[in-house]
């Protein structure tokens, strides 16, 4: 173990070496000019960014190795513009590497602490000047004082209860209900069963009453993937296949897990897999997770075909669709 | 040999003559393979006494697919049964290169065809004559320049496409290693007749559910997308933040700390 | 006197008989700052908040914080006559139909990153090379809350847009507010103004982002370099310095023209990345509506590592009497975070509380010298990164040929088994640096040169090291580990008890290091040697 006295002792600074300009005037001139030329440089910049602003037309495009066709405006602007910017920084840096004194220079550190003599007369100071304020004594004061400050953080805490409406029941609602037909999204073209081929999918929502707008919180909620197997494809108990028709079965979009739209469905493994965090959903078995963070499988929406052959839905989600919630009971 | 002032055998021991000569070997068994290859490889259009396109797809069907799909496309073990898709999914598997695929892994890749244009329409011909499945396209029908609308395509590919093929085309990743390709320099053709085949894992897009006019804006929008130049400068792959980020840490802070490192060393 | 000297001196005696400031002045512009282009990383972080602040001033002149629907007739085709909200609609406009809009957008959006990248880089550097320490425990606290915020800002600032990639993003960070138990529901909806995506989050999200957030970054960021300044910067050591001085140059002219020059080049740099880097192409996003995904979406690389967390998490919810708790949400996004981020902030402290250091410091630390740190750091460097990794796994998997169940399994089971590995390993490093550094001290360097004696042995020329080469190598100390007895010498128990216990423990493990060569050892051997 080696202790303090025997350690190697600080030999101080390196001796200063000179450079170049220090020493040679022509290598101090030749510096000058150099930092003087990047100035320079940067000032034409300018002019090339003053000049592509104004005068490149913003539809002009010109072939650049790798970065293929791009948009010249854009591209002289943004490098003149970088130009001026670095030019600048580049001849102050060689500046002063190359003329300013580069010896360097020791300045002396202090301890953090205060005097002691300081710290005792700010103890004392604090000491007298809180006793003649009283709080130390008048506990009645004390006491209100802390009520008075403790309830008044309440205050804007209340005041921000209209930012927005209580939950209630609506995480618990969609737009579906017995009957709704569906129709495609985008297009809201009603769907007969015979416009899907196995193998098919489509992306559906509710038809809305004539003249209600979809607005986007409807379609977080009720967005609804339509994809077609053949019916022995299915491994479902009994209830959930009645709500299918002739191979074709309905999910939410909406994934179980964070909400994302649950559209990429894998016809040959019967998968749907969710792109934001890679759970796996298989098909034939209600949409059960089989990889993946989710924990729930995705809703499944009992559909049937109307006497005109086109595809409603027998009722609304049996359950919450979407994202989990402290109120959500399964 | 005589090159003149020097035989090439005296060349024999020269340090060099081991490499030129394996580089002479190689080239002579590449090119002898490519040749003897293109020559087996084109179809005896000449020696045959066939007529119909269909019994010429039958022939190449033999030859070049039946092995994985059985002799009358009935299927095989990992190659399915070909009755019934149509002309438009041969037209889109072998013209794409997919078909005949190279090797058997996750899924087939889109490769240079190994049938010219002739010898895919004899082979979806023959596909066709064993059940009625959807037809073959060909560009001259894909109106979409006419008939599509970008900003509509736009619309659909994001609704419809984006989750699997990315927000520009780009492609994307599936379960198990399987992936959804590419899009950029598709023929409009293959892009039509994927719709409507859905091949492999892609599922299938009923002309009921989009329009073949929906169709068209959808191939519009993809043809646009890919001609668009890269507005803001290099696109970066068009993938997302991932490739940013990267050039951050790279480009980025790697310049900046080179210039500090230059900014603080002591000059000369 | 010249003309500049003249106006010179009458303003300064202007401004110096309202303020006093000729005293202060001359005290600071003499002020020495240690130069070292670690010492800049943090400079990057502030010249980047800087160009954020004018890019992004810019930037609002155009931008219009409402999703109220619009119907777009810009000059970008591809989105023409679509709706969208008035956010998407003039971001697009700032795009394509402000000359240089979208310069200024790249800009903004590069110097973000640039901003995090650079904070996570001074970050790794105050870490591992000890400047945390007493008496810069406060400014490594405020560090931990510019990270943070950071964090947040720059998610609220790339979800302004409302694009489909960042409206995405709002959609999980709600489903993470919805799953807090009790009170997620409520959170949401309040924050929402109602049901996702609602039409007041994203002008909400942009007083915080423009006003709230910059303001409290001012404030810290002042903070944060006035402690810097009164408490003067560290330095590594060196012949020369001491822990009672500063060596470098005068804030005039020498550190004013080069950190002055570096501000513009950071600048300069950046503006590059946005001239010929596209960075958040909305148009081909698309705007936000949640019936739309795309594949290989993902946040910022400074939330990837979140992302990828959230990816691994196992599936687990718990259901009882009528509720649900979502511990494959909560773990991830709130609760791991919450430890590692309190981790950070609380290091200095604890560090202390094993060496039982109480003693100011103002020399840095060599990595190697302190192997329990720096191996500490590379564990949770290597945690970060493997879950990192997980974030972008479909990426990697189009890309790499791999599949993305691979590298879930690898990242679920890696982040587990790999950072204990990297820990030891990069401690075992240390210490063998640390031998390796006694060696060249006592035996010099090899030289490779070989020399025949007289008698016929062949030896090797070990050339000496110089006397600053070797104070360098041993100048830091090596503090015994902290004793706490279980009984005193009267036989009292130890009140302390286990946590004195643990205390002793890590103390031991922590001080394990490579006595440095004393200069009597080299003294001894250079009699024998040649």
């Amino acid at each position: 173990m080696s202790n303090e006295i025997s350690k190697f002792s600080d030999p101080g600074l390196p001796d200063h070496v000179h450079r170049k300009t220090d020493i040679d005037p022509k290598a101090e001139k030749r510096a000058e000019q150099q930092v003087a030329i990047l100035f320079v440089l940067s000032a034409l910049c300018t002019v090339l960014t003053i000049y592509s602003y104004l005068f490149i037309k913003t539809d002009t495009f010109v072939f650049l190795p790798i970065m293929g066709d791009t948009n010249a405006h854009q591209l002289f602007l943004g490098i003149g513009l970088a130009g001026s910017l670095l030019f600048i920084g580049f001849g102050a840096v060689h500046w002063a590497k190359q003329l300013m004194p580069d010896t360097e220079v020791v300045a002396l550190r202090h301890e953090m602490r205060s005097e002691d003599v300081d710290r005792e007369d700010f103890v004392q100071t604090v000491k007298e000047r809180a006793g003649t304020a009283g709080l130390g004594r008048r506990s009645l004061i004390k006491r209100s004082l802390g009520l008075a400050v403790g309830v008044i953080g309440l205050t804007p805490l209340v005041m921000l209860r209209d930012l927005g409406p209580l939950p209630k029941k609506q995480l618990n609602t969609t737009s579906w209900s017995k009957g709704t037909r569906l129709v495609t999204d985008p297009g809201n073209k009603p769907i007969h069963v015979n416009d899907l081929e196995v193998g098919a999918v489509a992306q559906v929502l509710p038809e809305l009453p004539a003249g209600t707008e979809r607005t986007l919180e409807n379609i977080g909620t009720d967005a609804v993937l339509l994809i077609r197997l053949r019916p022995e494809d299915f491994q479902l108990d009994s209830e959930r296949l009645s709500w299918t028709h002739e191979g074709i079965i309905a999910f939410s979009k909406i994934c179980s897990h964070m909400g994302c739209a649950v559209a990429l469905y894998e016809q040959q493994t019967k998968h749907l897999l969710c792109p934001c965090h890679q759970s796996t959903f298989d098909v034939t078995r209600a949409a059960k997770v089989i990889f993946g963070p989710a924990a729930r499988p995705l809703p499944q929406l009992a559909i049937t075909v109307d006497n005109q052959g086109y595809l409603v839905a027998q009722q609304g989600f049996t359950e919450p669709i979407g994202p989990s919630f402290w109120e959500r009971s399964s | 040999m005589n090159f003149g002032f020097k035989k090439v055998a005296n060349y024999r021991r020269h340090r060099f003559a081991a490499p030129v000569l394996i580089v002479v070997a190689l080239i002579s068994l590449g090119t002898t393979f490519s040749v003897a290859s293109a020559l087996t490889g084109g179809a005896h259009m000449d020696g045959a006494e066939q007529t119909t396109l269909v019994q010429e797809g039958k022939e190449i069907f033999a030859r070049g697919c039946s092995s994985c799909h059985g002799i009358n496309a009935e299927g095989g073990g990992i190659a399915p049964a070909l009755v019934g898709v149509g002309a438009a999914s041969v037209d889109f598997q072998v013209g794409t290169g997919r078909m005949p695929m190279a090797d058997m892994s996750q899924q087939a890749m889109r490769k240079r065809p190994v049938y010219n244009p002739e010898q895919t329409a004899a082979l979806a011909a023959y596909v066709a004559s064993l059940a009625p499945g959807p037809a073959a396209v060909n560009d001259a029908q894909l109106t979409y320049e006419r008939d599509g609308n970008t900003a509509q395509g736009g619309e659909l590919f994001r609704t419809n496409c984006a989750m699997c093929h990315n927000f520009a085309g780009q492609g994307g990743a599936l379960t198990q290693g399987k992936y959804a390709p590419t899009l950029m320099g598709v023929e409009p053709k293959h892009i039509y007749e994927a719709l409507i085949t859905g091949p492999q894992s892609m599922p299938v897009f009923s002309d009921k559910v989009i329009t073949p006019q929906e169709k068209l804006s959808i191939i519009k929008w993809l043809k646009a997308a890919e001609s668009e130049p890269n507005l803001g400068g290099a696109s970066l792959g068009r993938v997302g933040p991932v490739t940013e980020g990267l050039l951050v840490w790279t480009l980025g802070l790697g310049i900046l700390i080179g210039i500090a490192v230059w900014l603080t060393i002591k000059a000369r | 006197m010249k003309t500049s000297e003249k106006i010179a001196g009458t303003v300064a005696n202007y401004v110096d008989e309202r303020t006093g400031a000729a005293k202060w002045l001359k005290k600071n512009l003499t002020k020495v700052f240690p130069d070292h282009w670690s010492f800049m990383l943090g400079e990057i972080c502030l010249y980047s908040f800087i160009i954020l602040l004018l890019s992004g001033t810019f930037l609002t002149f155009w931008f219009d914080p409402s999703q109220r629907e619009v119907v777009y007739n810009g000059s970008y085709a591809p989105l023409s006559n679509l709706t969208m909200s008035a956010s998407y609609a003039s971001t697009l406009h700032i795009s394509f139909d402000v000359r240089g809009g979208l310069l200024m957008r790249q800009i903004h959006h590069w110097a973000a990153l640039i901003f995090m990248a650079g904070i996570i880089a001074h970050l790794l550097r105050v870490f591992f090379t000890g400047a945390f320490r007493k008496p810069r425990e406060f400014n490594w606290l405020i560090g931990v809350g510019l990270v943070t915020l950071g964090i947040v800002e720059g998610f609220l600032g790339y979800s302004l847009p409302d694009d489909l990639l960042s409206g995405t993003g709002i959609r999980i960070a709600e489903a993470i507010l919805q799953a807090i138990p009790v009170v997620g529901s409520y959170l949401a909806f309040f924050a929402f103004g109602g049901a996702f995506p609602g039409h007041v989050f994203i002008p909400r999200i942009y007083t915080v982002h423009v006003l709230l957030l910059p303001g409290i970054f001012l404030a810290l960021i002042t903070v944060h370099l006035m402690l810097v300044w009164y408490q003067k910067h560290t330095q590594y050591p060196g012949p020369g310095r001491t822990e009672k001085n500063v060596v470098g140059y005068p804030l005039m002219p020498v550190y004013m023209a080069k950190a002055g020059g570096f501000f513009f080049i950071v600048f300069g740099v950046t503006a590059f990345l946005g001239a010929v880097a596209s960075i958040n192409p909305i148009w081909l996003y698309g705007p936000y509506t949640p019936g739309q995904i795309s594949a290989g979406s993902q946040p910022d690389f400074y939330m990837g590592w979140l992302d990828g967390l959230v990816r691994m998490a196992p599936p687990i919810e718990t259901h009882a009497f009528g509720h649900t708790i979502s511990w494959n949400i909560l773990l991830p996004g709130l609760i791991i975070p919450g430890i590692l981020f309190t981790g950070m902030a609380l290091y200095p402290f604890i560090e202390s509380w094993i060496t039982g250091d109480k003693q100011e410091h103002h020399l840095l630390d060599r990595p190697r010298n302190v192997p329990n740190r720096t191996a500490l750091g590379a564990m949770s460097l290597a945690f970060m990164l493997i879950i990192l990794v997980n974030g972008g796994n479909d990426i990697i998997a189009t890309h790499f040929h791999l599949t993305i169940n691979q590298i879930m399994w690898f990242t679920r089971i890696g982040v587990i088994v790999i950072p204990p590995i990297v820990f030891v390993i990069t401690k075992r490093l240390c210490l063998s640096l640390q031998r390796a550094d006694r060696e060249i001290v006592l035996h010099g360097k090899e030289t490779g040169r070989l020399v025949m004696l007289p008698h016929g042995e062949f030896v090797e020329v070990h050339q000496e090291l110089t006397p600053a080469q070797k104070f360098t190598l041993t100048q830091h100390s090596q503090p015994e580990p902290l004793a706490i007895p279980d009984t005193d010498a009267g036989g009292v128990r130890n009140p302390a008890g286990i946590k004195g216990k643990i205390r002793a423990r890590m103390s031991q493990a922590n001080a394990e290091q490579i006595n440095t060569p004393s200069e009597a050892e080299v003294k001894a051997i250079d009699g024998g040697h040649h």
